[in-house]
């Protein structure tokens, strides 16, 4: 098998996600239609896509591996490529390489209380955790997720957001920076509304993305909560090209992002260069 | 099995070569530099060198290559026979052939296949050369095992002694060379060469002592010492396109209308491109961080993924560095700190 082949892939639909519409779904289905068979994944891992021409990006999967269907990616418009896949249309083709890297330790949270603390766009992967575990309900403690965005249409998965607030058997607390009118969620960053909720450490895993900014001070707040930093996962970024440890760029210390993460605990992180 | 080639028959023995297969030699070029080349006839040869200006990486894992062309609904797979000639590489140094084994820890592992280059090392027979001469900038006696005569990789062995070749055969596939008719060495034959050997190893004599070297980098990547170190590095990326070791390397795609190809170019972890975020966020946004990667990626990192150096003391770096940042010099900083 050549690892640089990509396999052809149509985009089904194109969902624009938030009010400023930098970010997208793309709900990909594989031209062969045998290949979604083996396309065997878990929460946490990512894919390269490719828009022929422009080139390839590392995107995480958004889509749980209990969905069947097509396979979702949100995108943030920020470069060459993901510029050039926000100018796609539906019925148009990319390239679609993996499942890539490591994943959310599924079997370690089976039975444990997960708390789920997520900010702005870095929801994707989070969202694949959170279907993946209310899917397999009965496998998992208490599932809270703190999520905070700019503004309520800054949220990812609205729908879903509104659904999952009706369930009670998951504890879902939505916050924006500033008031705004017609909001009933909390108002307030991340850090300062983990620490309200206060979920309890006990048997319990953290799993934080967010910008670095957010992630930085809800450190802090999960430390005092209890969580050893064994206790906490998190996912990273970085540039990528092969995905698949070859291409260098990468890495941080000896491991590599794409082929050893992108999930880490911090319990791991705290061995590694802060070069991220 | 150890047999001598006159030197005035080395060509014909190129030409026997050139029948089984795609040769690859040093060449003299018309600037006067010295690089492996594919050879179509034994006169292109060029012996009278201490090693190629740059290493024959490149025809494992080529500078530019097309992994696939794409057109509109189809992706293009290459065909890998056609890099799947029998090649042999003529006249490679120990420290090239080195380089080859190191390339393989990264390119032919069990969970990804490079197949690009995977295909071509498996059909590439390696005869090598005995550095005789060994330049003032090599220093491949410092790593475990390694010397201007070591034969770990090859095939079989070339001994310049004189006005002959001792020719060594260490694989079946150097057994299956085409040596059936030239002469036995002598014992004065082998003798010679052992001391040809002795003279050359004795002349390599920067020789650093490593065993503390990966202790000492763990603890030192918020040391001072990098804030200094990188200050006259023009961050070119020289050292690291002329290393035989170095193997990172961008894809991109190269598009006319619709169709196009997807190719990979050799990149360099000098270059501040190399690991910009679409953000606008670098984790190593300068030549500090830089500088401090290509060291702990090579003397670090790489060893503790595989238990070998990313450097082979070839001293390319060293004699092409345009502000004469000697990594030796770099290595004996770390080490006496």
């Amino acid at each position: 098998m050549n690892p640089y082949l990509p396999r052809l892939a149509k985009i089904e639909k194109i969902k624009i996600e938030t009010e400023d519409k930098m970010l997208k779904t793309f709900e990909l289905s594989f031209l062969d239609e045998s290949e979604r068979k083996k396309f065997d994944f878990k929460p946490g891992q990512f894919c390269e896509i490719s828009v022929f021409g422009k080139g390839e990006a590392p995107f995480g999967i958004a889509s749980s591996p209990t969905e069947d269907g097509p396979i979702m990616f949100t995108v943030n418009k920020a470069g060459v490529v993901t510029t050039a896949l926000h100018n796609l249309y539906e019925g148009d083709i990319v390239g679609l390489r993996g499942p890539l890297g490591n994943s959310y330790p599924i079997e370690l949270f089976k039975g444990k209380n997960i708390v789920i603390v997520g900010g702005g766009f870095a929801f994707t992967t989070l969202r694949a955790l959170t279907v993946y575990m209310l899917d397999n309900r009965g496998e998992f403690g208490e599932i809270t997720v703190v999520y905070g965005a700019r503004t309520p249409g800054m949220f990812l998965y609205k729908e879903e957001l509104s659904d999952w607030e009706r369930r009670d058997d998951l504890k879902l607390y939505l916050t924006i920076d500033k008031p705004a009118e017609g909001w009933e969620g909390k108002v307030g960053l991340v850090p300062s509304v983990l620490e309200e909720v206060a979920p309890s450490s006990e048997d319990a895993f953290a799993v934080v993305c967010g910008p670095p900014i957010m992630i930085k001070f809800t450190l802090p707040v999960l430390d005092k909560l209890g969580f050893k930093p064994e206790q906490i996962y998190t996912s990273l970024e970085m540039r990528m090209k092969c995905g698949i440890g070859k291409c260098g760029r990468c890495n941080i210390g000896h491991l590599y992002v794409c082929k050893d993460g992108p999930v880490f605990s911090y319990a791991q992180l705290r061995e590694l260069p802060m070069e991220y | 099995m150890k047999k001598i080639i006159e030197k005035a028959k080395f060509a014909d023995f190129v030409g026997t070569l050139l029948s089984d297969y795609e040769v690859f030699a040093p060449v003299k070029n018309e600037n006067g530099l010295v690089l492996f080349s594919r050879i179509s006839s034994p006169e292109e040869i060029f012996l009278d060198f201490r090693n190629s200006k740059k290493p024959p990486k490149e025809f494992l894992f080529p500078q530019v290559e097309t992994l696939f062309e794409y057109e509109p609904g189809k992706v293009k797979v290459p065909s890998v026979e056609a890099i799947a000639q029998r090649r042999l590489f003529l006249c490679v140094r120990p420290c090239d052939v080195k380089s080859f084994l190191i390339l393989d820890e990264v390119f032919d592992t069990e969970e990804f296949q490079d197949v690009y280059y995977v295909t071509r090392r498996r059909n590439t027979t390696i005869l090598a050369m005995g550095c005789v001469d060994p330049p003032s900038t090599c220093f491949c006696t410092t790593f475990d095992e390694m010397g201007p005569f070591s034969r770990e990789g090859a095939d079989a062995f070339l001994v310049d002694i004189g006005d002959r070749f001792l020719i060594e055969t260490l694989t079946e596939r150097g057994e299956s060379l085409p040596l059936e008719s030239l002469p036995d060495a002598s014992d004065e034959d082998v003798q010679t060469a052992e001391d040809v050997e002795k003279k050359a190893v004795e002349k390599v004599d920067r020789k650093l002592e490593l065993s503390k070297l990966g202790e000492k980098l763990d603890g030192m990547f918020e040391s001072p010492f990098w804030d200094a170190l990188h200050e006259k590095c023009l961050t070119c990326g020289v050292c690291t396109y002329l290393c035989p070791t170095c193997h990172c390397f961008d894809i991109s795609d190269e598009a006319l209308d619709s169709k196009g190809r997807r190719v990979r170019n050799w990149d360099s972890c000098m270059f501040p491109l190399f690991t910009l975020q679409a953000s606008g966020h670098n984790p190593r946004p300068t030549s500090k961080e830089r500088m401090r990667q290509r060291i702990m990626h090579k003397f670090n990192y790489f060893y503790k993924n595989y238990g070998v150096y990313a450097c082979v003391g070839c001293g390319r770096c060293v004699e092409n560095c345009p502000v004469n940042l000697d990594i030796r010099k770099v290595l004996e900083g770390i080490l006496s700190l």
